[in-house]
């Protein structure tokens, strides 16, 4: 395959820079900085010791042997991203940023949060590296969300409420574009998922091709070849592109991303971006969006505050496209299920976002003979969600409004 | 020769500098923005942008973010907005018309459509403000060939790139009189005259300044250098104001009227 993105930050013809001319030298910078430092290594070594001594890296490969048996059919197994530090796969980006914005000279950083995963593991990574940190949260988030908002506190973190809006991820990440054009002379804004304007996509990819890179060797060892299928929640998706992004180039293994259906992709209340959106801008880079035919962003709905936005990584647009990885939803209610059914089997309590994946190998791995492998990306725990599952199980209404 | 240039030319020979208020279209309704516009261009607008809502206004402060989910509560297409010209030349508007929208609007409606558009509706100019040089190859030529000026906008953080962006503007270029969204403010980039000088030596063209820009002094100050005033979510502020006025039948050219005082007031 082709490399991408090109030199314009092309994915096909997904991806490429549609911000504010402020915005422009900033990213200009990034990527500068970005070439530069990835290719030096010392700052790969500072970034792999931290992902070992501090997240704990590698994370294990684990055969799902009871999920496995009680599905029958393919071999499961389980890249258990959940074990990392804070709790999911997003300490390998705000990791490599963090030490990103450090080498570039900045003191301040920024994020965007939805489910407040990469909210945490910002505020972690600024705690570490002795920088100052802003969180842009969505209210509705917040509230869906409080455990996060109050880690992020802790950990020294502001928590900036985003009123405007869906007053979810895509205006927490408006809002975060909005405060760095107006302070992009002294703040980087480490972007949280593989979206947003070139480099933003290439990078995030980058430092979170880890878990494939490991997963990829571990089956290999475990298994003596390939897996059959690798499957993952993609809401932005960059624990996906993470682990397909090694694997891309084995044209047998077939790649999965599951998106979150809400209520079903028939009604209005769902994050299923490439089942139901079109291509589009949005957020700086052409990738498929949810919108009307005028070409509004239609707001996403999910039980997963980390899967309810309404665009998609644009190499993920260009996977799709070319053929190499396929898009499946999930509702919330297939969702819980899996969520209960891993927690039950495995004794391992996913997040809502890693249950979508989970669901989706429910119906796929009893289609499978039991020769074949899937390994699953279970990108972060169910902690932060105990709240809301609670509420959605226990019959109390904890919905959006 | 494009309407826009013989505003400019006009203005330069009575060495006025350009007033063009922004106005958010179907801000509260699409009657209620013709009237607007017919309005502010007897207070002494001698062009007029006028703003697509939009869902994920990214370069808009909460003033115009506001304003756009008002507009967007009754669904509005590209076609409407354009519409709102025909109506205000109808109505005697002589000014040339600016349509300032994102990028995801118009690529929905289809660029070839677009263009037809807004040359068959006497659309002079079209700035797209999430659609820098580095995006902008096809809608730049399409463009040309309607007739249309592309305005580019440069701000404070352009740098080495402003030579490049002011080789390939057409109309004037837009300069962004700070970092950061659209709205009113108090203090201005702290280089700005450097920064507007640097963008007259950069070309032939006349320059305007937007963003922040709410009061008579602000205008006084930016009209010292630069051939254009771009008043954007003062006047937005100003329809936000008077919507109680327009949401009635017996207050409604109160309303229309007050909003036209203001920008009057404006004109240095």
């Amino acid at each position: 395959m082709i490399q991408v993105p090109d030199a314009s930050g092309r994915f096909g013809k997904f991806g490429g820079r549609y911000v504010p001319e402020t915005l422009m030298n900033a990213l200009l910078e990034l990527e500068e900085a970005y070439k530069h430092y990835s290719q030096d290594p010392d700052f790969q070594a500072e970034v792999n010791e931290l992902l070992h001594t501090y997240s704990g890296r590698p994370t294990s490969l684990y055969f799902a042997e009871r999920l496995t048996r009680h599905l029958g059919g393919a071999k499961i197994y389980l890249k258990r991203e959940d074990l990392n530090h804070t709790g999911a796969h997003k300490i390998n980006n705000t990791i490599g940023q963090g030490v990103l914005a450090k080498r570039m000279g900045k003191k301040k950083i920024i994020a965007e949060t939805g489910a407040g995963q990469h909210g945490v593991a910002s505020a972690t990574i600024a705690a570490l590296l002795g920088l100052e940190c802003k969180v842009f949260m969505g209210e509705e988030d917040m509230k869906r969300q409080q455990l996060n908002v109050f880690r992020m506190q802790l950990l020294g973190a502001e928590v900036v409420p985003v009123l405007s809006g869906t007053r979810t991820l895509k205006d927490a990440c408006n809002e975060t574009l909005r405060y760095w054009v107006s302070n992009v002379d002294d703040t980087y804004y480490i972007l949280g998922s593989v979206t947003g304007p070139h480099p933003y996509p290439m990078i995030v990819r980058d430092f979170q091709r880890i878990i494939g890179d490991e997963a990829r060797e571990q089956i290999l060892k475990d298994e003596g070849r390939l897996p059959d299928y690798i499957v993952a929640a993609v809401g932005g998706g960059s624990n996906a592109m993470g682990i397909f992004y090694p694997f891309v180039g084995d044209e047998s293994v077939r790649l999965i991303g599951v998106e979150a259906a809400g209520r079903g992709v028939d009604t209005e209340e769902h994050a299923a971006t490439m089942t139901k959106g079109r291509h589009g801008v949005f957020q700086g880079s052409l990738s498929y969006v949810l919108q009307d035919e005028t070409g509004q962003v239609q707001p996403a709905h999910s039980i997963s505050a980390g899967l309810d936005y309404p665009g998609i990584g644009p190499e993920h647009a260009y996977l799709k496209d070319v053929g190499r990885a396929e898009y499946f939803p999930v509702t919330d209610a297939e969702a819980l299920e899996a969520l209960q059914l891993l927690s039950r089997t495995e004794g391992i309590i996913p997040a809502l976002e890693s249950a979508h994946a989970i669901a989706h190998v429910m119906k796929l791995a009893p289609s499978l003979p039991a020769g074949q492998t899937i390994v699953v990306s279970l990108s972060g725990r169910g902690d932060k969600d105990v709240e809301t599952i609670m509420g959605y199980l226990g019959g109390l209404k904890h919905e959006s409004n | 020769m494009n309407p826009i240039d013989l505003v400019f030319e006009r203005l330069q020979a009575e060495k006025r500098t350009a007033l063009i208020p922004f106005i958010t279209t179907g801000d509260p309704d699409l009657r209620t923005t013709v009237d607007i516009v017919v309005e502010l261009e007897k207070a002494g607008a001698d062009m007029i942008e006028l703003g697509v809502p939009y869902s994920d206004p990214l370069a808009d402060g909460p003033v115009i973010q506001k304003a756009s989910e008002r507009a967007l509560r009754n669904p509005i297409t590209l076609e409407a907005c354009v519409d709102v010209a025909a109506k205000a030349r109808e109505a005697g508007v002589k000014m040339p018309f600016i349509l300032f929208t994102y990028y995801n609007p118009v690529l929905q409606y289809g660029l070839e459509r677009f263009f037809t558009l807004l040359h068959e509706q006497g659309i002079s100019g079209l700035i797209i403000p999430d659609l820098p040089i580095e995006e902008d190859g096809e809608v730049r030529e399409m463009a040309a060939e309607a007739g249309v000026h592309l305005v580019p906008l440069v701000a404070p953080t352009s740098k080495a790139r402003v030579q490049r962006i002011a080789a390939e503007a057409q109309g004037f270029v837009y300069c962004v009189s700070s970092l950061g969204v659209t709205g009113m403010r108090s203090e201005f980039h702290a280089g700005l005259e450097g920064f507007l000088e640097s963008v007259r030596e950069a070309t032939p063209l006349p320059i305007a300044v937007g963003f922040g820009i709410s009061s008579r002094e602000q205008v006084e100050r930016m009209s010292a250098s630069a051939d254009g005033v771009i008043v954007g979510s003062a006047i937005v502020r100003q329809v936000e104001e008077a919507l109680p006025l327009l949401s009635d039948e017996t207050t409604y050219r109160q309303g229309i009227e007050q909003i036209g005082r203001f920008v009057a007031g404006l004109r240095v």
